[in-house]
C-alpha cells in the first residue's frame, strides 16, 4: 500500500448537533470539489474491485472515482448513472458500510478506513445537478419495444422504470399518493434525504420518457384486469407498507403512533411546517420510540427536531444487534437521543383524557439465536418499569399492504403475506407480472429494492422480447 | 387537477359539489370514499362519495365546513380545481337482497347513505329511510332519498319537520310491525353510536361508516385505527363500514379529538387571512 495514501477518510462537513436538533436541514453538508478529489485519490483502483460486487446495482465504482479524481466529473456522472437512476439518493441512504465500503480493499489495511464511496457518489450527483448542464438523456428512438406498467414509485419502481425506458420501453408508473418517490418521500426525513433531491432524480427519470400517474391506487382507481389488458408486462413495487403494531394494551390511546404515520405527517405532508402546511403533528415532550432500525432513528430524530425534550429509543436487543446504520445511530447519539437496550414495551398507560402518559416496559435478556441468527430476546420476569411519555412511536417493521394484493388473488403469496417472486428475475406466479422490493422481501433497504428493480427490468425485457419472437415465428 | 363542475350550498354551511375525477367515477361503488387534498399545502381528508357520473367522469360529494380544509373548499368555485382526488377507497357496501333494510342518516352522512340506499332499492329491498337533523333545513337530500325509499321518516331535534327527537325515535317508528333484516347508519359519530345501541336493543344488525382521522387512506399509516370486536382494524382498508354493535365508540370519539387544538389554530389563522383579504 502506498505510504502516501491517507489512512482516514477526508472528514466531511456536518451541521453541528446543537444546531441541527432544531431544524430539518440536511445533517451532512457534503464534500467540496477539492475534498472529493482528495478522497478519490485514496481509491486503490483494484482490478478485482470487490466494491462493485458489493453493490446491489453494480456501479463501476473504481471507474467513477477515477474520472472524478481526474476532474472529469461529467464522465464520472455518466458512469454512475448508467448503473443507478438515483445516485444522489444512493449516496445518502445506502448502507455503504455493509456493502461497497464494507469490502473496500483499503479498509482492510490496519488502521485504514475504506474509501468514502457513498459520499463521493453523492458529490458527483449533486455537482451534476448544480452544474446547470442538463445532459440530453439517452432516449430510445423508434418504435417502443413494448409497454410496461409499474405499480409504485419507490426505489424499486423508479429503478425498473428508468432501466426499461433506457432499453426502449414505454413505461408508466402508477402511484397512490399525490407525489412520487414512495418511502423516499414519506419515510426518510428531510435532514437525511432532502425532498428536492428526490424530486430532481425523479425528474431525470421522467426525462427518459417515463410517465408518472399519481393519485392512482392500483386495484381501486384502476383494476388489475385493465392494466393487464393495456400492458405487455407489469412490475409490482408497492413496498411493504402496512404498519405493524406490537399489539399491547393501550395501542389505541391518543399519542401512540406508527412510525409510518408519524413520518408521513412529517415528511410527505410537511407537518414540521404546520400551520404553513395544513397537516398537524403533535408537539410532544417525552417520546419513546420502539425499535432499532433506521426508521426508529428517523422517528426519534424527527421527534427531537419537532421540539421534544427527551427522546428515548427502546430496543429489545442490544446495540450490537440493532439494524440501524452506524452513521445514523451515531448522529442520534450526538443529538442526545437516549437508548434503552434490552427493553420492550408491554403496555401503554393512559391518563384520564385517554392520552398516553407512560410506557410500561420490561427488561429483556438474550437467549439462543433465532432464525435471524441473532440471539432471541426473552423477557425477564418481574422487571417491569415505567418510562414517562406523552408520545410513543412504534417502528417495529411493516406487513404487506393488502390493497393491491386483494385485487390480485391469482398472485401467490408466502406465509408472511409477501409476493412470491424469483429472486433473480422478480417473476411471480402470474405470467408477465414481476415484483420486487419490500413487497417481496419485507422491509429492507432502498438499494436492495433498486437491485430488485434492476433485475426485474432485465427479466421483463427478456420476457417481452421472447414473446415477440415467438409471435413472429408463428 | 380536478375541476369543480358544480357547487351548491344545500344547507347552512353544507356544500354539494361535483368534481371531475374520471378514474374514481368509473370504479366507484356505494360505501366507498375518496381522499381529497384541495391545495398543494393542504391536508389529505377522506370524503364519502355521494354519487358518480360515468358519462361526465365526475363524482359528487357533500361536506360541511368545519375546519380549515373544509372552509377552504367551501370557497372554491366552479372552474377551480382540487389538487388531488384519490379513490375510490375502502370496501364497498354489501349490496344484496336482504329483505327489509333500514337506512339511518344524519348531517352530511346522508350523502354517503344515498348511493347505498339507491343500490339496495335497485336490487329489490324494501327500504325504510330515517333522516335526522337539528332542524328541517339541515336534513339534506330528502327528495332524492324519498325516490328510493318505500318509507321515509324524518326526525328533527326542534320538531320543525317530522318526528320531534333524534334518529333513534325514527328507528323505533320504522321497526313497528316490520322485521328489519339489516340496517345502516351514517352520520356524526355520536349519532352512529346511539343508532347502533338502539339497533342492538332491537336485534337489528347494523353497518356504520366510520370516519376517523386518516392520512394516506391506503392502509399505509395506521392512523385511522379503530377498535372493533376488541381488535384493531384500519378504517381505510378494512372499512369504512363496520358492525355497529362491535365498534368501540369511546376509542373512536377520543381519537377524533387528537388534533383539536391544532385544528382550532389552523382554522383561526385561515379565517383571519380570509377576512384580511376581504
Amino acid at each position: 500500500m502506498s505510504p502516501k495514501v491517507r489512512q482516514k477518510k477526508v472528514p466531511i462537513a456536518e451541521q453541528k448537533p446543537e444546531e441541527r436538533i432544531r431544524n430539518f436541514n440536511e445533517v451532512c453538508l457534503g464534500y467540496t470539489m477539492e475534498e472529493a478529489i482528495e478522497e478519490g485519490m485514496r481509491c486503490l483502483q483494484c482490478k478485482n474491485a470487490p466494491c462493485v460486487a458489493g453493490c446491489p446495482v453494480t456501479i463501476d465504482i473504481p471507474g467513477f472515482i477515477k474520472a472524478l479524481r481526474e476532474g472529469n466529473i461529467d464522465e464520472s456522472w455518466k458512469i454512475l448513472s448508467s448503473a443507478t437512476n438515483l445516485p444522489a439518493v444512493c449516496g445518502r441512504v445506502c448502507p455503504q458500510e455493509t456493502q461497497c465500503e464494507g469490502v473496500c480493499t483499503l479498509g482492510r489495511g490496519k488502521d485504514f478506513e475504506p474509501v468514502a464511496i457513498g459520499k463521493l457518489e453523492r458529490f458527483v450527483a449533486d455537482w451534476k445537478a448544480g452544474s446547470g448542464v442538463q445532459s440530453a438523456p439517452v432516449v430510445h428512438r423508434g418504435e417502443p419495444k413494448g409497454k410496461v406498467a409499474i405499480v409504485g414509485s419507490g426505489p424499486a419502481g423508479l429503478t425498473a422504470a428508468g432501466d426499461l425506458a433506457k432499453m426502449g420501453y414505454r413505461v408508466k408508473i402508477y402511484e397512490a399518493l399525490h407525489e412520487p418517490g414512495g418511502v423516499l418521500m414519506y419515510g426518510i426525513p428531510e435532514f437525511r434525504l432532502p425532498k428536492a433531491i428526490v424530486r430532481r432524480e425523479i425528474e431525470n427519470i421522467k426525462l427518459l420518457g417515463v410517465e408518472v400517474e399519481v393519485d392512482t391506487a392500483v386495484g381501486r382507481s384502476i383494476t388489475v384486469e385493465e392494466l393487464r389488458g393495456e400492458y405487455d408486462a407489469i412490475f409490482i413495487g408497492t413496498g411493504a407498507g402496512t404498519p405493524r403494531f406490537i399489539g399491547i394494551p393501550g395501542t389505541t390511546l391518543n399519542g401512540v403512533y406508527s412510525a409510518s404515520e408519524f413520518l408521513t405527517r412529517v415528511n410527505l405532508m410537511h407537518a414540521y411546517r404546520f400551520p404553513e402546511y395544513d397537516t398537524p403533528i403533535k408537539k410532544l415532550k417525552n417520546v419513546v420510540v420502539v425499535g432499532g432500525g433506521n426508521v426508529a432513528m428517523d422517528a426519534a430524530r424527527s421527534a427531537l427536531r419537532l421540539g421534544a425534550e427527551h427522546v428515548t429509543v427502546a430496543y429489545r436487543r442490544t446495540q450490537a444487534e440493532m439494524p440501524a446504520r452506524v452513521e445514523e445511530y451515531h448522529h442520534a447519539v450526538e443529538e442526545g437521543i437516549e437508548f434503552c437496550w434490552l427493553t420492550n414495551p408491554v403496555e401503554y398507560v393512559g391518563d384520564e383524557r385517554g392520552w398516553v402518559k407512560a410506557v410500561n416496559c420490561i427488561r429483556m435478556e438474550l437467549g439462543e439465536p433465532d432464525e435471524s441468527g441473532r440471539r432471541r430476546p426473552i423477557p425477564v420476569p418481574g422487571s417491569e418499569f415505567l418510562l414517562e411519555a406523552d408520545g410513543a412511536i412504534e417502528a417495529i417493521g411493516q406487513g404487506s399492504n393488502k390493497v393491491l394484493l386483494d385485487a390480485f388473488p391469482e398472485l401467490k403469496l408466502n406465509k408472511h403475506g409477501y409476493i412470491v417472486a424469483d429472486p433473480e428475475t422478480g417473476a411471480t406466479s402470474v405470467e408477465g407480472v414481476f415484483a420486487g422490493g419490500d413487497i417481496v422481501t419485507g422491509a429492507a433497504t432502498v438499494i436492495l429494492a433498486m437491485g430488485a428493480g434492476k433485475n426485474a427490468a432485465k427479466a421483463i425485457d427478456e420476457y417481452i422480447s421472447t414473446k415477440r419472437l415467438k409471435a413472429a415465428s408463428r | 387537477m380536478h375541476a369543480i363542475l358544480e357547487k351548491r350550498l344545500i344547507a347552512p354551511n353544507e356544500y354539494d359539489m361535483w368534481v371531475e375525477a374520471p378514474k374514481v367515477a368509473s370504479h366507484a361503488r356505494p360505501g366507498q370514499f375518496v381522499v381529497v387534498r384541495p391545495t398543494s399545502k393542504g391536508e389529505r381528508i377522506p370524503l364519502t362519495i355521494a354519487d358518480y357520473d360515468l358519462k361526465r367522469g365526475s363524482i359528487r360529494f357533500i361536506f360541511q365546513a368545519v375546519g380549515k380544509t373544509t372552509h377552504q373548499m367551501a370557497r372554491f368555485e366552479v372552474g377551480d380545481s382540487l389538487s388531488d382526488v384519490l379513490g375510490p377507497l375502502g370496501r364497498p357496501s354489501e349490496i344484496k337482497k336482504w329483505g327489509t333494510v333500514m337506512l339511518v342518516g344524519g348531517g352530511v352522512g346522508i350523502a354517503a347513505l344515498f348511493p347505498i340506499l339507491r343500490e339496495l332499492k335497485r336490487v329489490g329491498n324494501y327500504t325504510i329511510t330515517v333522516l335526522g337533523g337539528r332542524s328541517s333545513e339541515l336534513v339534506i337530500m330528502k327528495d332524492e332519498c324519498r325516490r328510493y325509499s318505500d318509507k321515509l321518516i324524518i326526525t328533527t331535534d326542534d320538531g320543525s319537520e317530522g318526528i320531534k327527537g333524534v334518529v333513534t325515535e325514527g328507528m323505533r317508528v320504522a321497526s313497528e310491525g316490520r322485521k328489519i333484516d339489516q340496517a345502516w347508519a351514517i352520520g356524526p359519530t355520536i349519532m352512529m353510536k346511539f343508532a347502533s345501541l338502539a339497533a342492538k336493543e332491537m336485534g337489528i344488525p347494523i353497518w356504520v361508516s366510520l370516519n376517523p382521522i386518516m392520512v394516506d387512506g391506503t392502509g399505509m399509516c395506521g392512523g385511522c385505527r379503530v377498535e372493533v370486536g376488541g381488535e384493531v382494524r384500519f378504517a381505510c382498508v378494512d372499512g369504512p363500514e363496520f358492525d355497529g354493535w362491535a365498534v368501540n365508540w369511546d376509542v373512536l370519539m377520543r381519537r377524533l379529538q387528537q388534533y383539536k387544538e391544532e385544528e382550532k389554530l389552523s382554522l383561526e389563522q385561515y379565517m383571519a387571512e380570509v377576512e384580511s383579504v376581504v
